[in-house]
């Protein structure tokens, strides 16, 4: 109830001028969007998402555990290769205990410039998830403390949840055998 | 390897792992290597640094208090039996005190992530249930929930509560084999036999229903695959009745058992917050007295019909992790026997026909049943356009799916968010400055499945 008037403010703001942007109901969320211009608010299905420009993820991702994200549940990512025009979408899953929200963040990430910066120092826990984001995609968290391969082996080539990476026989190379081709 | 001579192996070891390759002389390089030793050194560290952009050097300071002949790293799996499948810890040890721990994962990845972008929706649960082969149930439902929610069906009461049954008594074989394991490892060996013996009741349940002990692929999108076998009520009758007697055990074993008691109390604590930060969740996350559990908080296929109890800990230990699984048993007994008495009839799928195929006397008699019978076997059903996250309450914590769909009958991208996987972060927290043989005790009452890590 006590956001009631600030919601009221705001839509007060955008009549005199501001193009109107849609806001979430939730007045977390809602107050959570005002912080950030350049992040957008879409309802996918009836879940929230933000579609968040890659610089401004780490500002908004410590915003919004102030504002009660209290934990990073996932960090993913989809590769768009010849649907999209930007190829990458890093997404990353934020869970409120307090208010018993989800928040969806979705980061596009150009295929000629894969990095974002990396979630660690907000939530430690993307650690893994980022490590197996790059593994699989190729995209390089900056400022990630230990971006190494996490589940592939260290000396392989590709990133193999690319879409342009085929699937079908490897031959597979076993400690001191003979090589097989 | 003539270099062997020169430095101890293990000093050659530490070197490899914790120091960066720059600077490293060309001798030291490959000491551990996993794969192609001698062949294309060079041409594999440049190949390694063109895919991977970087190489970042690990936080690993020397602590220069510490003798260098005091300090050892040792490797603790991928082979060791008490980490529960191919789970490798890097330890180093100051005498007998852990300091600094690094999970080390991948062994049983499978890429099942990419192979679900090749099979047909119909296809997935095949591929989704050997994730967590503890509890393949409850990937199916994750898998077809997320479907479904794509696709906007409505699931009959009966499947519903099917599911709730089906998956809440796997959560109590997942704990029984959580609490067998833990007991074997700290010692208590009737323990293993005592959990495996009741888990047993209930996957000859599960073989009767659904025809496999495990990888059920039962729960499909659109219900479940099969109605419950016939005479289902005294079956579940004698589970619920055997179960907490064989619980009664357990309890006379080892809850006031002081050795149980002594190795685990204290053992393995991780914080309330630093649960949080890593996104720890399921029983080490209640353990430290966080009350999360998504079937109270965002109850999935109808579960908050049911009365039960979140169990939750105080003091984030081993001990409070085994105490939250017992508890969690007999809730989830205390559901089923809800299920059972409320159970509804009805269809045991939708009888959407785009969604599930037709009923095999219907092929007979009705074309249009011929057609979507085999359009279904064919082409699958298409799923539109979309994208959702669906995440559920696991024996093991917060298990997701984030599934994105281009409209065709194979999902664009699936992923599986693995509660294992998340909660292996934090085990470098739990097992800094203990002892190394609480680390087994550590591992164990965090109960990560490596199937699921891995995927």
């Amino acid at each position: 109830m006590a956001d009631q008037p600030v919601n009221e403010e705001e839509a007060g703001e955008e009549a005199t001028g501001v193009p109107e942007r849609p806001l979430p109901e939730h007045p977390v969320l809602a107050g959570l969007f005002k912080l950030f211009d350049d992040v957008a608010w879409q309802r996918s299905g009836d879940q929230d998402t933000a579609v968040v420009p890659k610089d401004q993820v780490p500002d908004f991702a410590l915003a919004a555990r102030r504002a009660g994200f209290e934990m990073l549940v996932d960090v993913t990512a989809v590769d768009y290769l010849r649907v999209r025009r930007v190829r990458f979408e890093v997404v990353v899953g934020l869970l409120s205990l307090a208010h018993n929200i989800r928040l969806r963040l979705r980061v596009p990430v150009p295929a000629d410039d894969p990095t974002v910066p990396s979630l660690v120092a907000v939530y430690p826990g993307a650690n893994f998830f980022e490590r197996e984001t790059f593994d699989m995609f190729g995209i390089i968290f900056d400022d990630h403390p230990d971006l190494t391969r996490i589940l592939m082996p260290d000396d392989w080539v590709g990133h193999p949840l690319r879409k342009d990476f085929a699937t079908g026989a490897v031959p597979v190379q076993f400690k001191s055998s003979p090589q097989v081709t | 390897m003539a270099d062997d001579t020169r430095t101890g192996k293990a000093e050659r070891e530490i070197r490899d792992v914790w120091i960066t390759p720059d600077e490293a002389p060309d001798w030291m390089r490959h000491a551990t290597d996993e794969g192609a030793q001698t062949m294309r050194q060079d041409e594999s560290e440049q190949r390694l640094v063109e895919q991977t952009g970087v190489r970042v050097d690990d936080d690993y300071v020397l602590d220069d208090e510490i003798p260098e002949d005091e300090r050892m790293i040792i490797n603790m799996g991928p082979q060791h039996p008490s980490t529960h499948g191919v789970l490798r810890l890097q330890i180093e040890l100051e005498g007998e005190i852990v300091r600094r721990v690094k999970p080390i994962i991948g062994y049983l990845h499978t890429g099942m992530e990419k192979t679900g972008e090749s099979l047909m929706y119909m296809q997935g649960g095949t591929n989704v249930t050997r994730m967590d082969y503890l509890a393949p149930l409850f990937n199916e439902l994750v898998f077809s929930l997320a479907t479904e929610k794509l696709l906007g069906v409505e699931i009959p009461p009966r499947a519903q509560a099917i599911r709730i049954l089906m998956t809440e008594l796997n959560r109590a074989t997942s704990h029984l084999v959580a609490l067998a394991t833990q007991g074997m490892d700290i010692g208590a060996l009737s323990m293993m036999l005592y959990g495996f013996r009741e888990r047993e009741l209930i996957l000859a349940f599960f073989e009767k229903t659904t025809g496999l002990r495990m990888n059920h692929n039962y729960i499909r999108p659109g219900g479940v695959a099969a109605d419950l076998p016939d005479g289902w009520e005294e079956d579940i009758e004698e589970i619920i009745e055997r179960i907490p007697v064989g619980v009664a055990d357990y309890e006379d074993l080892l809850k006031a058992n002081p050795i149980w008691e002594g190795r685990t109390r204290g053992v393995g604590v991780i914080s309330a917050e630093e649960c949080l930060a890593y996104g720890i969740t399921g029983p080490p996350l209640r353990a430290t007295g966080v009350d999360l559990d998504l079937r109270k908080t965002q109850p999935y296929s109808g579960i908050d019909r049911y009365e039960f109890d979140v169990a939750v800990g105080s003091n984030g230990d081993a001990y409070d992790r085994y105490r939250i699984r017992v508890q969690e048993i007999l809730q989830s007994l205390r559901i089923v026997q809800q299920v059972a008495n409320q159970m509804p009839a009805g269809d045991y799928r939708t009888d959407d026909r785009k969604v599930t195929p037709p009923p095999r006397q219907r092929i007979d008699e009705s074309m249009e049943a011929l057609i979507h019978h085999f359009k279904l076997f064919t082409e699958g059903f298409k799923v539109p356009e979309g994208e959702t996250y669906v995440a559920i309450e696991s024996p093991r914590g917060e298990i997701g799916c984030y599934l994105v769909s281009d409209g065709s009958a194979k999902p664009y991208r699936i992923h599986i968010r693995a509660p294992s996987f998340a909660n292996l972060q934090g085990l470098p927290i739990m097992l800094a400055d203990s002892l190394v043989a609480d680390s087994v005790a550590t591992i164990a009452s965090v109960d990560a499945v490596m199937g699921d890590v891995d995927r």
